[in-house]
């Protein structure tokens, strides 16, 4: 299910170009320009209140800039709609897990492919062949996905009614059935044990050889030293960093910004 | 009677009907700023409003004004019973679900009313007679001039209630923001209660204004409050200057609706009138109401 | 649709098709055929009100435009039955297309108000526009139900035809609301934000619901006139729309066997109810209050609830109470 055109690795395939966003008064991404290669995971770090999940909101369309250009493989995509965008091959995670809740395990998963896959209301309704076939590959994928994050055996269980562990997992699984070309990870690890860390952090790392291109929102210092290729720091709205890892860890200013001033 | 005059003459058949609505709607922006839900039992407050006065003045002679001021508690009464019973009660606060609860009392009310009054259509008399007075060759109803009265004196206490006293002003605070009003330790729950109370007297008055002019029996409650609604959206929803607003024009373009077109069709009128303002301009003239996009 | 739905289905259909046998009185089969065609629309209702999470209380106008549609145009014109029936389909859509297309951008209670303001003007031009439509005392000599030279002329004989429909229905829309947009539409009346992000154009598929959700009642409207070849305005009243509403409440929101239930309750209400006519209307209304009070995912779902566990491997068709917008 990966797009036929591969991007090479000196392209770009998100850059943000002087985003603006306003709440009211508050500036909570003030002229954030970055651009990120694929085949790469890049976390995105800060403070809290850094602006980091705005950021993600704005890329996936839940919010709207007031200024500025988001660029995906190069075309715009700041002025479209967030289902859209999804359907172009950027998935995201919420940092509260946003399950649907009513529907089972299995079933949310197969939501994830929404964008993926194809079939409408005739099919549906008369359950033609060609919907025989996507909705049994659909089961197909959701269950491999499934047993990978070891939520199998919970298939057959409202989303509701798992453990809030299990629930950040399906929520991973989600996002992750769309086959993104762009994963956008919001705080994947919070509040999972070291072995679920680790775990994350591994498959993370496969998707990326997998090819695809990981954007990590997260707090965990471990994890986010130990796989990100590069780092982009946020502080109020601005980049104050970018760059490897281990010279963000001596930047002055990013020190400062965790520390307090 | 020239054209001017006829229109003259619907201008002010219109402003009354229109002042009603008016009341209806305030009625109805009242309960959601409070709790965000419409109250579809509104219109049935404003029949309730009729039939009790009925009751009360020309069943068991009470006197015109405490027959009024006991016709506005006994309504006021029930939306207090209303708050206290189904929509307290209700186990799921999902807006809609109460919005259909509401739907289930205005059908309950409709029914304990055609039960214990009847079907067949009540009137009052007017409060200062019948002979109609002119005004530069129109005609005037008495009873036109009270409903003018009323509701103008209605608008000024509450608006005055809104601004100038402590409970009204927490009241607003409650339409802004829910939680910002809780956490500044605005009691909601009593808020919430006394904005049914008031909807239910409101109702109460502008149904006992208006049944001397329009007669009233047990059904109709629903076109009132559809109306009312209607009015409400039309001003710009959750607004009080907007509910006035909206009211007047309603009842105005209804009226030369009715004369200048067709009278069988006015009803509808109303509801494409709703409809169109839906469609075009949900946010009403005076545009402020509280639209989510979704 | 899973196996145990097929096995209710094929238990259901077999119920229903061994029915006639087993009744003589024409009386009883008229009820059941009157019920097969509520269950089409309260299905239709539950579409929206289950998977696109709205609520329309317009619904007898949807039911009154085909039926008026399809008695006026076979009648008065001379139109093909059948095709006239797609075709009331289809305008009903359009119509119900145009009202939501702006409404169902907005909070949910201003479509409730649309439905009802238009349900309201359907109303009015059934009774006023009495040269086209027969007014207040209805519109008679509707030609009977007949596929070429097969003429269903009695109770009898219509049952099969009635029933086969709405069993088609059901069946139609177990299988929808198992498909990848019976989830979407899931997703979407749960968590909207996230069903967008994961691909799902809301807007589009809400409209797309509703189109459906009037086609079907429309559908349901156009077989009553053809069966009943008489119609007049007070079957269409708001009354009606508030019922089947109810009926979908009784039933369970989204659960379709729960329509089904509740469509049932719906048709033998009234007969039960027949002796205390007066009460009718208080009925209902306590009805409907105690039901929501007390039942918000419906009493069908509150029954199947105590009888199942907490893993569902079987039907996922109960989806449990709406999304929560708190009120008060």
């Amino acid at each position: 299910m990966m797009p036929e055109t591969v991007l090479k690795g000196d392209q770009t395939i998100l850059e943000t170009r002087e985003i603006t966003l306003r709440f009211g008064g508050l500036e909570a991404l003030n002229g954030l320009s970055f651009s990120i290669s694929p085949h790469q995971i890049v976390s995105i770090i800060g403070p809290n209140g850094a602006g980091k999940t705005t950021l993600l909101n704005a890329i996936t369309g839940v919010y709207s800039a007031d200024s500025g250009e988001i660029l995906f493989r190069g075309s715009p995509i700041s002025r479209l709609k967030s289902f859209q965008i999804a359907a172009l091959g950027i998935n995201r995670t919420f940092q509260q897990a946003q399950l649907f809740v009513n529907m089972t395990v299995l079933e949310n998963v197969m939501v994830g492919m929404h964008g993926r896959t194809k079939s409408g209301f005739l099919g549906g309704a008369l359950h033609l062949p060609g919907e025989r076939r996507e909705e049994k590959k659909i089961r197909e994928k959701a269950e491999s996905l499934l047993d990978f994050f070891g939520l199998l055996p919970k298939a057959g269980y409202l989303a509701a009614h798992i453990s809030v562990a299990e629930q950040k997992r399906l929520e991973n699984s989600r996002a992750m059935s769309g086959d993104p070309e762009l994963l956008l990870l919001d705080e994947p690890v919070a509040g999972l044990n070291i072995r679920e860390t680790e775990a994350m952090g591994d498959l993370i790392i496969r998707l990326k050889e997998k090819g695809q291109t990981i954007i990590l929102v997260e707090h965990n210092m471990h994890l986010v030293m130990g796989i990100s290729d590069r780092l982009i720091v946020l502080h109020h709205g601005s980049k104050i960093g970018e760059g490897r890892p281990e010279d963000m860890q001596r930047d002055r200013r990013v020190v400062e910004a965790y520390l307090g001033t | 009677m020239s054209l001017s005059l006829q229109i003259f003459q619907f201008l002010l058949t219109g402003l009354t009907t229109g002042s009603t609505y008016a009341l209806i709607a305030i009625g109805f922006s009242l309960i959601h700023n409070a709790t965000g839900i419409v109250n579809f039992a509104q219109g049935e407050f404003v029949m309730l409003g009729g039939m009790f006065m009925i009751t009360f003045y020309s069943f068991l002679n009470i006197p015109l004004l405490p027959a009024f001021f006991l016709t506005t508690f006994s309504v006021a009464a029930v939306g207090l019973l209303l708050e206290q019973g189904p929509i307290r009660r209700a186990k799921s606060k999902d807006i809609l679900i109460l919005v259909m609860i509401t739907v289930g009392a205005s059908i309950f009310i409709k029914g304990l009313s055609m039960i214990l009054w009847g079907k067949n259509p009540m009137t009052l008399p007017p409060f200062s007679g019948e002979a109609p007075l002119v005004f530069w060759g129109a005609a005037v109803m008495p009873q036109s001039i009270w409903i003018f009265g009323i509701t103008v004196s209605v608008v000024l206490a509450l608006n005055y209630f809104f601004q100038g006293t402590l409970t009204g002003k927490a009241m607003r605070a409650v339409a802004a923001s829910r939680r910002s009003a809780v956490l500044t330790g605005i009691p909601v729950v009593r808020l919430i209660l006394l904005s049914f109370t008031l909807s239910g007297a409101l109702g109460a008055v502008a149904g006992i204004i208006l049944t001397p002019i329009t007669t009233t029996s047990y059904d109709v409650g629903i076109m009132l409050g559809l109306k009312g609604f209607s009015a409400a959206i039309l001003g710009g929803y959750g607004s009080m200057p907007g509910a006035v607003v909206g009211g007047l024009l309603l009842g105005v373009l209804e009226s030369l609706a009715a004369g200048l077109i067709s009278s069988e069709y006015k009803d509808a009128l109303a509801f494409l009138i709703l409809l169109t303002v839906l469609f075009f301009k949900p946010n009403g003239i005076l545009g402020q109401g509280r639209l989510r996009r979704v | 649709m899973g196996t145990k739905n097929k096995i209710y289905l094929l238990i259901y259909a077999g119920i229903i098709f061994s029915m006639p046998a087993l009744l003589q009185n024409n009386y009883h089969l008229m009820v059941l055929n009157v019920a097969a065609l509520n269950i089409i629309v309260i299905i239709g209702l539950n579409l929206l009100m289950g998977y696109a999470g709205q609520i329309s209380l317009g619904h007898a106008a949807f039911f009154g435009l085909g039926a008026y549609l399809s008695a006026i145009c076979t009648t008065t014109y001379g139109f093909p039955l059948w095709p006239t029936m797609v075709m009331a389909m289809i305008i009903t859509g359009m119509v119900a297309y145009a009202i939501g297309i702006p409404t169902l951008k907005l909070e949910g209670h201003y479509l409730v108000m649309a439905t009802l303001g238009f349900n309201v003007i359907i109303y009015i031009v059934m009774i006023q526009l009495d040269s086209v439509t027969g007014g207040p005392s209805g519109f008679a000599g509707i030609p009977r139900l007949k596929i070429g030279t097969l003429a269903f002329d009695s109770d009898r004989k219509i049952y099969y035809l009635l029933w086969a429909v709405s069993i088609g229905t059901l069946l139609l829309s177990l299988n929808l609301t198992h498909s990848r947009v019976g989830r979407a539409m899931a997703a979407l009346s749960h968590n909207e934000i996230a069903a967008r992000c994961a691909g799902i154009d809301t807007q589009t598929y809400k409209v797309k619901i509703f189109f459906i959700s009037a086609a079907l009642g429309s559908l349901a409207g156009s077989l009553y006139a053809h069966y009943l070849t008489f119609i007049s305005p007070g079957t269409f009243s708001i009354f009606y729309s508030i019922q089947v509403v109810t009926m979908v409440l009784v039933g369970g929101i989204g659960s379709l066997w729960g329509s089904v239930f509740g469509a049932v309750l719906l048709t033998i209400l009234p007969e039960a109810l027949h002796a205390v006519k007066e009460y009718n209307v208080l009925i209902y209304g306590l009805i409907l209050m105690v039901v929501l009070i007390f039942f918000p995912q419906g009493l069908f779902p509150g029954i199947a609830e105590a009888l199942r566990k907490k893993t569902t491997d079987g039907p996922l068709d109960s989806r449990g109470p709406l999304p929560l917008k708190k009120g008060i």
